[in-house]
Protein backbone atom coordinates (compact mmCIF):
# COMPACT_ATOMS: atom_id res chain seq x y z
CA UNK A 1 0.00 0.00 0.00
CA UNK A 2 1.61 3.44 -1.30
CA UNK A 3 -0.75 6.76 -1.44
CA UNK A 4 2.70 8.51 -1.54
CA UNK A 5 1.98 8.51 -5.85
CA UNK A 6 -0.82 10.36 -4.93
CA UNK A 7 0.13 13.62 -4.16
CA UNK A 8 1.21 15.54 -6.82
CA UNK A 9 -2.37 14.96 -8.31
CA UNK A 10 -3.86 16.77 -4.99
CA UNK A 11 -4.59 19.83 -7.39
CA UNK A 12 -6.59 17.59 -9.36
CA UNK A 13 -8.75 16.19 -6.32
CA UNK A 14 -9.59 19.10 -4.64
CA UNK A 15 -10.85 20.81 -8.23
CA UNK A 16 -12.92 17.08 -8.46
CA UNK A 17 -14.38 17.80 -4.92
CA UNK A 18 -15.25 21.64 -6.24
CA UNK A 19 -16.77 20.20 -9.26
CA UNK A 20 -18.82 17.94 -6.84
CA UNK A 21 -19.97 20.32 -4.74
CA UNK A 22 -21.13 22.83 -7.35
CA UNK A 23 -22.80 19.82 -8.75
CA UNK A 24 -24.50 18.51 -5.81
CA UNK A 25 -25.62 22.53 -4.54
CA UNK A 26 -26.88 23.83 -7.70
CA UNK A 27 -28.90 20.62 -8.79
CA UNK A 28 -30.67 20.43 -4.69
CA UNK A 29 -31.37 24.03 -4.52
CA UNK A 30 -33.19 23.79 -8.69
CA UNK A 31 -34.58 20.50 -7.57
CA UNK A 32 -35.82 21.88 -4.64
CA UNK A 33 -37.59 25.04 -6.64
CA UNK A 34 -39.16 22.29 -8.80
CA UNK A 35 -39.78 19.88 -5.69
CA UNK A 36 -42.26 23.17 -3.96
CA UNK A 37 -43.68 23.92 -7.32
CA UNK A 38 -44.59 20.25 -8.00
CA UNK A 39 -45.90 19.89 -4.73
CA UNK A 40 -47.88 23.03 -4.91
CA UNK A 41 -49.37 22.09 -8.68
CA UNK A 42 -50.25 18.52 -6.86
CA UNK A 43 -52.48 19.93 -4.36
CA UNK A 44 -53.59 22.40 -6.94
CA UNK A 45 -57.26 22.12 -9.05
CA UNK A 46 -55.80 21.64 -12.41
CA UNK A 47 -55.77 18.05 -13.23
CA UNK A 48 -53.73 17.74 -16.13
CA UNK A 49 -51.07 19.75 -14.52
CA UNK A 50 -51.77 17.20 -11.43
CA UNK A 51 -51.02 14.49 -14.16
CA UNK A 52 -48.37 15.43 -15.86
CA UNK A 53 -46.34 16.33 -12.41
CA UNK A 54 -47.17 12.48 -11.72
CA UNK A 55 -45.79 11.66 -14.60
CA UNK A 56 -42.63 13.18 -14.33
CA UNK A 57 -42.19 11.72 -10.38
CA UNK A 58 -43.15 8.39 -11.77
CA UNK A 59 -40.13 8.68 -14.70
CA UNK A 60 -37.77 10.10 -12.70
CA UNK A 61 -38.11 8.08 -9.97
CA UNK A 62 -38.54 4.71 -11.72
CA UNK A 63 -35.57 4.98 -14.14
CA UNK A 64 -31.88 4.49 -13.42
CA UNK A 65 -30.46 8.20 -13.27
CA UNK A 66 -27.40 7.22 -15.00
CA UNK A 67 -29.62 6.53 -17.92
CA UNK A 68 -31.34 10.05 -17.10
CA UNK A 69 -27.81 11.88 -17.82
CA UNK A 70 -27.51 10.10 -20.84
CA UNK A 71 -30.41 11.01 -22.55
CA UNK A 72 -29.94 14.66 -21.38
CA UNK A 73 -26.50 14.80 -22.71
CA UNK A 74 -26.23 12.44 -25.91
CA UNK A 75 -29.86 12.12 -26.92
CA UNK A 76 -30.97 15.91 -26.26
CA UNK A 77 -28.63 17.19 -28.78
CA UNK A 78 -30.65 15.67 -31.80
CA UNK A 79 -33.14 17.78 -30.99
CA UNK A 80 -30.84 20.85 -30.95
CA UNK A 81 -30.15 21.22 -27.36
CA UNK A 82 -26.38 20.19 -26.84
CA UNK A 83 -25.21 20.73 -23.26
CA UNK A 84 -21.57 20.38 -21.74
CA UNK A 85 -20.84 17.49 -19.68
CA UNK A 86 -21.16 19.32 -16.41
CA UNK A 87 -24.61 21.14 -17.50
CA UNK A 88 -26.38 18.23 -18.89
CA UNK A 89 -25.09 16.41 -15.51
CA UNK A 90 -27.16 19.59 -13.43
CA UNK A 91 -30.18 19.38 -15.11
CA UNK A 92 -30.43 15.38 -15.30
CA UNK A 93 -29.80 15.46 -11.12
CA UNK A 94 -31.54 18.29 -10.72
CA UNK A 95 -34.93 16.34 -12.37
CA UNK A 96 -33.95 13.18 -10.71
CA UNK A 97 -33.78 15.37 -7.13
CA UNK A 98 -37.13 17.52 -8.11
CA UNK A 99 -38.67 14.08 -8.38
CA UNK A 100 -38.08 12.97 -5.04
CA UNK A 101 -38.38 16.58 -3.55
CA UNK A 102 -42.17 16.93 -4.62
CA UNK A 103 -43.23 13.91 -3.24
CA UNK A 104 -40.91 14.79 0.30
CA UNK A 105 -42.93 18.13 -0.14
CA UNK A 106 -46.26 17.29 -0.46
CA UNK A 107 -46.36 15.19 2.37
CA UNK A 108 -44.96 18.15 4.31
CA UNK A 109 -47.77 20.15 3.20
CA UNK A 110 -50.18 17.69 3.91
CA UNK A 111 -48.66 17.53 7.52
CA UNK A 112 -50.51 21.32 7.88
CA UNK A 113 -53.80 20.71 9.24
CA UNK A 114 -56.74 22.21 7.67
CA UNK A 115 -57.59 24.27 10.62
CA UNK A 116 -54.53 26.54 9.87
CA UNK A 117 -55.22 27.16 6.45
CA UNK A 118 -58.98 28.31 7.66
CA UNK A 119 -57.63 30.36 10.57
CA UNK A 120 -55.37 32.08 7.77
CA UNK A 121 -58.49 32.48 5.53
CA UNK A 122 -60.65 34.06 8.52
CA UNK A 123 -58.20 36.26 9.07
CA UNK A 124 -59.04 38.04 5.54
CA UNK A 125 -54.98 36.49 4.16
CA UNK A 126 -55.13 35.48 0.29
CA UNK A 127 -54.40 32.08 -0.71
CA UNK A 128 -50.78 32.94 -1.58
CA UNK A 129 -50.16 34.90 2.13
CA UNK A 130 -51.79 32.10 3.50
CA UNK A 131 -49.34 29.25 1.53
CA UNK A 132 -46.17 31.72 2.13
CA UNK A 133 -46.50 32.53 5.79
CA UNK A 134 -48.73 29.91 7.58
CA UNK A 135 -48.37 26.54 5.57
CA UNK A 136 -44.83 26.49 4.15
CA UNK A 137 -43.02 27.24 7.06
CA UNK A 138 -43.95 24.34 9.01
CA UNK A 139 -44.40 22.01 6.39
CA UNK A 140 -40.52 22.58 5.10
CA UNK A 141 -39.77 21.56 8.91
CA UNK A 142 -41.74 18.75 8.46
CA UNK A 143 -40.09 18.01 5.21
CA UNK A 144 -36.34 19.04 6.38
CA UNK A 145 -35.38 15.53 7.69
CA UNK A 146 -36.06 13.68 4.02
CA UNK A 147 -35.15 16.78 2.02
CA UNK A 148 -31.19 16.43 3.77
CA UNK A 149 -31.59 12.77 3.56
CA UNK A 150 -32.51 12.75 -0.07
CA UNK A 151 -29.57 15.45 -0.52
CA UNK A 152 -26.80 13.46 0.70
CA UNK A 153 -28.33 10.62 -1.73
CA UNK A 154 -27.81 13.52 -4.41
CA UNK A 155 -24.15 14.00 -3.65
CA UNK A 156 -23.21 10.18 -3.68
CA UNK A 157 -25.12 10.25 -7.20
CA UNK A 158 -23.28 13.32 -8.50
CA UNK A 159 -20.38 10.52 -9.04
CA UNK A 160 -22.66 9.05 -12.23
CA UNK A 161 -22.02 11.91 -14.31
CA UNK A 162 -18.49 10.92 -14.55
CA UNK A 163 -19.98 8.73 -17.32
CA UNK A 164 -20.30 11.78 -19.50
CA UNK A 165 -16.72 12.91 -18.60
CA UNK A 166 -17.67 16.13 -16.29
CA UNK A 167 -14.49 17.02 -13.87
CA UNK A 168 -16.15 15.87 -10.56
CA UNK A 169 -14.37 13.56 -7.64
CA UNK A 170 -15.14 10.26 -9.35
CA UNK A 171 -13.81 11.50 -12.57
CA UNK A 172 -11.06 12.52 -11.28
CA UNK A 173 -10.40 9.36 -9.48
CA UNK A 174 -10.02 7.28 -13.34
CA UNK A 175 -7.91 9.63 -14.03
CA UNK A 176 -5.76 9.50 -11.39
CA UNK A 177 -5.49 5.55 -11.30
CA UNK A 178 -4.99 5.47 -15.12
CA UNK A 179 -1.95 6.94 -14.08
CA UNK A 180 -0.70 5.62 -11.49
CA UNK A 181 -2.21 2.16 -11.25
CA UNK A 182 -3.07 2.66 -7.48
CA UNK A 183 -6.74 1.28 -7.77
CA UNK A 184 -7.04 0.67 -3.79
CA UNK A 185 -5.45 3.93 -2.81
CA UNK A 186 -7.02 6.14 -5.40
CA UNK A 187 -10.43 5.13 -4.38
CA UNK A 188 -10.11 4.64 -0.60
CA UNK A 189 -8.79 8.10 -0.60
CA UNK A 190 -11.89 9.26 -3.18
CA UNK A 191 -14.26 7.51 -0.34
CA UNK A 192 -13.08 9.16 2.36
CA UNK A 193 -13.22 12.48 0.38
CA UNK A 194 -17.16 11.75 -0.16
CA UNK A 195 -17.45 10.42 3.21
CA UNK A 196 -16.17 13.81 4.78
CA UNK A 197 -18.25 16.12 2.66
CA UNK A 198 -21.44 13.90 3.78
CA UNK A 199 -20.66 14.37 7.44
CA UNK A 200 -19.90 17.67 7.18
CA UNK A 201 -23.29 18.70 5.04
CA UNK A 202 -24.46 16.67 7.86
CA UNK A 203 -23.55 18.92 9.94
CA UNK A 204 -24.13 22.18 8.42
CA UNK A 205 -27.66 21.16 8.16
CA UNK A 206 -28.24 20.46 11.72
CA UNK A 207 -26.88 24.31 12.45
CA UNK A 208 -29.18 25.16 9.39
CA UNK A 209 -32.21 23.24 10.92
CA UNK A 210 -31.72 24.78 14.70
CA UNK A 211 -31.22 28.37 13.09
CA UNK A 212 -34.12 28.30 10.76
CA UNK A 213 -36.38 26.24 12.96
CA UNK A 214 -36.51 27.70 16.50
CA UNK A 215 -40.02 27.42 17.11
CA UNK A 216 -40.77 24.58 20.00
CA UNK A 217 -41.96 21.51 18.69
CA UNK A 218 -45.32 20.81 19.37
CA UNK A 219 -45.95 18.82 22.78
CA UNK B 1 -81.41 46.86 9.68
CA UNK B 2 -79.90 44.03 11.75
CA UNK B 3 -75.73 43.39 11.74
CA UNK B 4 -76.58 39.67 10.88
CA UNK B 5 -79.68 38.99 8.89
CA UNK B 6 -79.80 34.98 8.08
CA UNK B 7 -83.06 33.78 5.83
CA UNK B 8 -84.09 30.23 5.71
CA UNK B 9 -81.32 28.74 5.33
CA UNK B 10 -80.40 24.84 4.18
CA UNK B 11 -77.09 23.17 4.41
CA UNK B 12 -76.29 19.50 3.34
CA UNK B 13 -73.38 17.86 3.79
CA UNK B 14 -73.31 14.59 1.44
CA UNK B 15 -76.89 12.92 2.36
CA UNK B 16 -77.29 14.89 5.75
CA UNK B 17 -79.15 17.62 6.18
CA UNK B 18 -77.46 19.79 9.07
CA UNK B 19 -79.43 23.07 8.61
CA UNK B 20 -83.14 22.89 7.74
CA UNK B 21 -84.60 26.55 6.88
CA UNK B 22 -82.53 28.71 9.91
CA UNK B 23 -83.57 32.18 10.21
CA UNK B 24 -81.96 34.34 12.80
CA UNK B 25 -81.19 38.25 13.22
CA UNK B 26 -78.25 39.85 15.48
CA UNK B 27 -78.52 43.35 15.91
CA UNK B 28 -75.36 45.33 16.36
CA UNK B 29 -73.80 45.44 20.01
CA UNK B 30 -76.30 42.16 20.89
CA UNK B 31 -74.55 38.85 22.53
CA UNK B 32 -76.23 35.95 21.05
CA UNK B 33 -75.55 32.61 22.33
CA UNK B 34 -76.78 29.71 19.84
CA UNK B 35 -77.06 26.50 22.79
CA UNK B 36 -78.28 22.58 21.32
CA UNK B 37 -76.68 19.20 21.33
CA UNK B 38 -73.78 18.05 19.27
CA UNK B 39 -74.78 17.61 15.98
CA UNK B 40 -77.39 20.29 16.30
CA UNK B 41 -76.03 22.39 13.48
CA UNK B 42 -74.78 25.20 15.69
CA UNK B 43 -71.45 25.11 14.69
CA UNK B 44 -72.00 25.05 11.00
CA UNK B 45 -74.55 28.05 11.39
CA UNK B 46 -71.71 29.87 12.70
CA UNK B 47 -69.04 28.59 9.55
CA UNK B 48 -71.79 29.86 7.43
CA UNK B 49 -71.48 33.42 8.74
CA UNK B 50 -68.07 33.88 7.74
CA UNK B 51 -68.18 31.92 4.69
CA UNK B 52 -66.21 29.19 6.02
CA UNK B 53 -68.77 27.00 4.61
CA UNK B 54 -71.47 28.27 1.73
CA UNK B 55 -75.08 27.47 2.53
CA UNK B 56 -77.12 25.73 -0.33
CA UNK B 57 -80.15 28.16 0.01
CA UNK B 58 -80.87 30.65 1.84
CA UNK B 59 -78.96 33.64 2.25
CA UNK B 60 -77.08 35.51 5.04
CA UNK B 61 -76.55 39.22 5.15
CA UNK B 62 -73.99 40.79 7.10
CA UNK B 63 -73.42 44.23 7.22
CA UNK B 64 -76.45 44.11 4.41
CA UNK B 65 -73.80 42.14 2.83
CA UNK B 66 -74.31 39.10 1.04
CA UNK B 67 -72.41 36.45 2.08
CA UNK B 68 -71.02 33.61 -0.06
CA UNK B 69 -67.68 31.85 -0.35
CA UNK B 70 -67.17 33.45 -4.31
CA UNK B 71 -68.38 36.89 -2.89
CA UNK B 72 -66.05 39.27 -4.44
CA UNK B 73 -64.77 41.36 -0.61
CA UNK B 74 -64.20 37.91 0.68
CA UNK B 75 -61.35 38.82 2.44
CA UNK B 76 -62.26 42.17 3.45
CA UNK B 77 -65.07 40.58 4.40
CA UNK B 78 -63.45 38.31 6.82
CA UNK B 79 -61.09 41.44 8.01
CA UNK B 80 -64.26 42.51 9.68
CA UNK B 81 -65.82 39.11 11.09
CA UNK B 82 -63.48 37.76 13.36
CA UNK B 83 -63.73 33.93 14.40
CA UNK B 84 -62.30 31.74 17.18
CA UNK B 85 -61.97 28.28 17.13
CA UNK B 86 -62.31 25.43 19.62
CA UNK B 87 -58.44 24.35 19.06
CA UNK B 88 -57.25 27.99 19.30
CA UNK B 89 -55.39 27.44 15.80
CA UNK B 90 -52.20 29.86 16.43
CA UNK B 91 -50.10 29.69 14.00
CA UNK B 92 -47.18 27.82 16.10
CA UNK B 93 -44.17 29.00 13.99
CA UNK B 94 -45.03 32.19 15.05
CA UNK B 95 -44.57 34.32 18.28
CA UNK B 96 -47.08 35.42 19.92
CA UNK B 97 -46.58 39.21 18.15
CA UNK B 98 -46.23 38.31 14.91
CA UNK B 99 -49.56 35.85 15.56
CA UNK B 100 -50.98 38.90 16.08
CA UNK B 101 -49.47 41.60 13.60
CA UNK B 102 -49.38 39.06 10.74
CA UNK B 103 -52.79 40.06 9.40
CA UNK B 104 -52.37 43.68 10.32
CA UNK B 105 -49.59 43.80 8.41
CA UNK B 106 -49.71 41.65 5.40
CA UNK B 107 -53.98 43.16 4.60
CA UNK B 108 -51.93 46.83 5.22
CA UNK B 109 -54.40 48.08 7.92
CA UNK B 110 -51.32 49.21 10.43
CA UNK B 111 -47.69 50.30 9.66
CA UNK B 112 -44.82 48.23 10.61
CA UNK B 113 -43.69 50.75 12.97
CA UNK B 114 -47.36 50.60 14.61
CA UNK B 115 -47.16 46.66 14.93
CA UNK B 116 -45.41 45.60 17.94
CA UNK B 117 -47.73 48.76 19.78
CA UNK B 118 -51.02 47.42 18.51
CA UNK B 119 -49.77 43.87 20.04
CA UNK B 120 -49.01 45.39 23.10
CA UNK B 121 -52.78 46.67 22.97
CA UNK B 122 -54.43 43.96 21.82
CA UNK B 123 -52.77 41.86 24.44
CA UNK B 124 -53.17 44.00 27.39
CA UNK B 125 -57.07 43.59 27.15
CA UNK B 126 -56.80 39.85 27.28
CA UNK B 127 -54.40 40.35 30.28
CA UNK B 128 -51.24 38.51 28.43
CA UNK B 129 -49.14 41.73 27.89
CA UNK B 130 -46.27 39.66 29.43
CA UNK B 131 -46.16 36.83 26.83
CA UNK B 132 -45.54 39.00 23.72
CA UNK B 133 -42.52 37.15 22.55
CA UNK B 134 -43.89 33.75 23.56
CA UNK B 135 -43.81 30.85 21.29
CA UNK B 136 -47.65 29.68 21.30
CA UNK B 137 -46.24 26.02 22.96
CA UNK B 138 -44.96 27.83 25.86
CA UNK B 139 -48.56 29.37 26.78
CA UNK B 140 -51.40 26.58 28.61
CA UNK B 141 -54.35 26.12 26.78
CA UNK B 142 -56.31 29.46 27.73
CA UNK B 143 -53.62 31.31 27.64
CA UNK B 144 -53.15 30.44 23.62
CA UNK B 145 -57.40 30.81 23.28
CA UNK B 146 -56.95 34.50 24.83
CA UNK B 147 -54.08 35.07 21.91
CA UNK B 148 -56.81 33.46 19.66
CA UNK B 149 -59.04 36.11 20.72
CA UNK B 150 -56.16 39.25 20.53
CA UNK B 151 -55.06 37.73 16.99
CA UNK B 152 -58.72 38.61 16.23
CA UNK B 153 -58.85 41.82 18.28
CA UNK B 154 -56.13 43.26 16.35
CA UNK B 155 -58.50 43.14 13.03
CA UNK B 156 -60.98 45.57 14.42
CA UNK B 157 -63.62 43.03 13.78
CA UNK B 158 -67.39 44.29 13.63
CA UNK B 159 -68.47 41.33 14.67
CA UNK B 160 -66.82 38.20 16.44
CA UNK B 161 -67.83 34.59 16.41
CA UNK B 162 -66.89 32.20 19.35
CA UNK B 163 -67.04 28.35 18.24
CA UNK B 164 -67.24 26.19 21.31
CA UNK B 165 -63.95 28.39 22.57
CA UNK B 166 -63.45 26.88 26.05
CA UNK B 167 -64.33 23.37 25.24
CA UNK B 168 -61.11 22.15 24.82
CA UNK B 169 -59.66 23.77 27.89
CA UNK B 170 -59.28 22.57 31.35
CA UNK B 171 -62.36 23.08 33.53
CA UNK B 172 -59.18 25.42 35.79
CA UNK B 173 -58.29 27.66 32.37
CA UNK B 174 -62.26 28.04 31.23
CA UNK B 175 -62.64 31.08 33.66
CA UNK B 176 -59.76 33.41 32.53
CA UNK B 177 -61.37 33.06 28.26
CA UNK B 178 -64.46 33.63 29.67
CA UNK B 179 -63.51 36.70 31.52
CA UNK B 180 -61.97 38.33 28.41
CA UNK B 181 -64.87 37.34 26.49
CA UNK B 182 -67.50 39.05 29.36
CA UNK B 183 -64.97 42.37 29.03
CA UNK B 184 -65.28 42.39 25.27
CA UNK B 185 -68.93 41.92 25.78
CA UNK B 186 -69.29 44.93 28.12
CA UNK B 187 -67.37 46.90 25.21
CA UNK B 188 -70.62 46.65 23.40
CA UNK B 189 -68.77 43.78 20.70
CA UNK B 190 -71.26 42.57 18.70
CA UNK B 191 -70.83 38.69 19.91
CA UNK B 192 -72.22 34.96 18.44
CA UNK B 193 -71.05 31.99 20.79
CA UNK B 194 -71.49 28.13 19.77
CA UNK B 195 -71.11 27.30 23.63
CA UNK B 196 -71.63 24.58 26.61
CA UNK B 197 -71.10 27.20 29.24
CA UNK B 198 -74.96 27.88 30.48
CA UNK B 199 -73.17 29.96 32.96
CA UNK B 200 -71.82 32.05 30.71
CA UNK B 201 -75.00 31.83 28.87
CA UNK B 202 -77.10 32.88 31.49
CA UNK B 203 -74.98 35.58 32.44
CA UNK B 204 -73.67 37.11 29.61
CA UNK B 205 -75.83 36.52 26.78
CA UNK B 206 -78.26 38.89 25.82
CA UNK B 207 -80.50 36.25 24.16
CA UNK B 208 -80.02 32.56 23.92
CA UNK B 209 -80.89 30.46 20.62
CA UNK B 210 -81.61 26.82 21.19
CA UNK B 211 -80.63 24.80 17.92
CA UNK B 212 -82.40 21.40 17.76
CA UNK B 213 -82.24 18.96 14.47
CA UNK B 214 -81.04 21.61 12.33
CA UNK B 215 -83.40 24.59 13.46
CA UNK B 216 -84.06 27.40 15.41
CA UNK B 217 -85.82 25.57 17.90
CA UNK B 218 -86.77 28.34 20.63
CA UNK B 219 -85.50 31.71 21.48
CA UNK B 220 -85.49 34.21 23.59
CA UNK B 221 -83.68 36.14 26.75
CA UNK B 222 -81.70 33.98 29.01
CA UNK B 223 -83.74 34.51 31.60
CA UNK B 224 -86.69 33.45 30.07
CA UNK B 225 -85.52 30.29 28.43
CA UNK B 226 -83.64 28.90 31.60
CA UNK B 227 -86.76 29.29 34.18
CA UNK B 228 -89.76 28.73 31.36
CA UNK B 229 -88.70 26.83 28.25
CA UNK B 230 -92.00 26.04 26.21
CA UNK B 231 -90.28 23.19 24.11
CA UNK B 232 -89.60 19.58 25.55
CA UNK B 233 -87.25 19.09 23.70
CA UNK B 234 -84.86 22.47 25.53
CA UNK B 235 -86.48 21.11 28.61
CA UNK B 236 -84.87 18.29 28.31
CA UNK B 237 -81.34 19.85 27.22
CA UNK B 238 -81.41 21.90 30.32
CA UNK B 239 -81.97 19.20 32.85
CA UNK B 240 -79.01 17.36 31.31
CA UNK B 241 -76.75 20.76 30.85
CA UNK B 242 -77.12 20.75 33.92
Amino acid sequence: MNFLPLWRYQNQLIEGAIVTLELTVISALAGLVIGIAGAVALKGRITPLRWMVRGYIELFRNTPSLIQIFIVFFVLPTFGLKLPAFEAAAVALSLYFGAYSVEIIRAGLDSIPRSQVEAGQCLGLSGWQVFRHIILPPALRNAYPAVTSQFVLLLLGTSLASQVAADELFHVAGFIESRTYRSFEVYAVICAVYFAIAMSFKALFAVIGLAAFRWPRRR
Amino acid sequence: MALVEIRDVHKTFGKVEVLKGVSLDVEEGEIVTIIGRSGSGKSTLLRCINALESVDSGEIRVEGQKVHAKMPDLKKFRQRVGIVFQAFNLFPHLKVERNITLAPLLTGRIEKAKARALAEDVLTRVGLADKIDAWPEQLSGGQQQRVAIARCLAMAPHLMLFDEVTSALDPELVGEVLKVMEAMAKQGMTMILVTHEMGFARNVANRIVFMHQGRVWEQGPPAKLFANPETPELASFIASAK
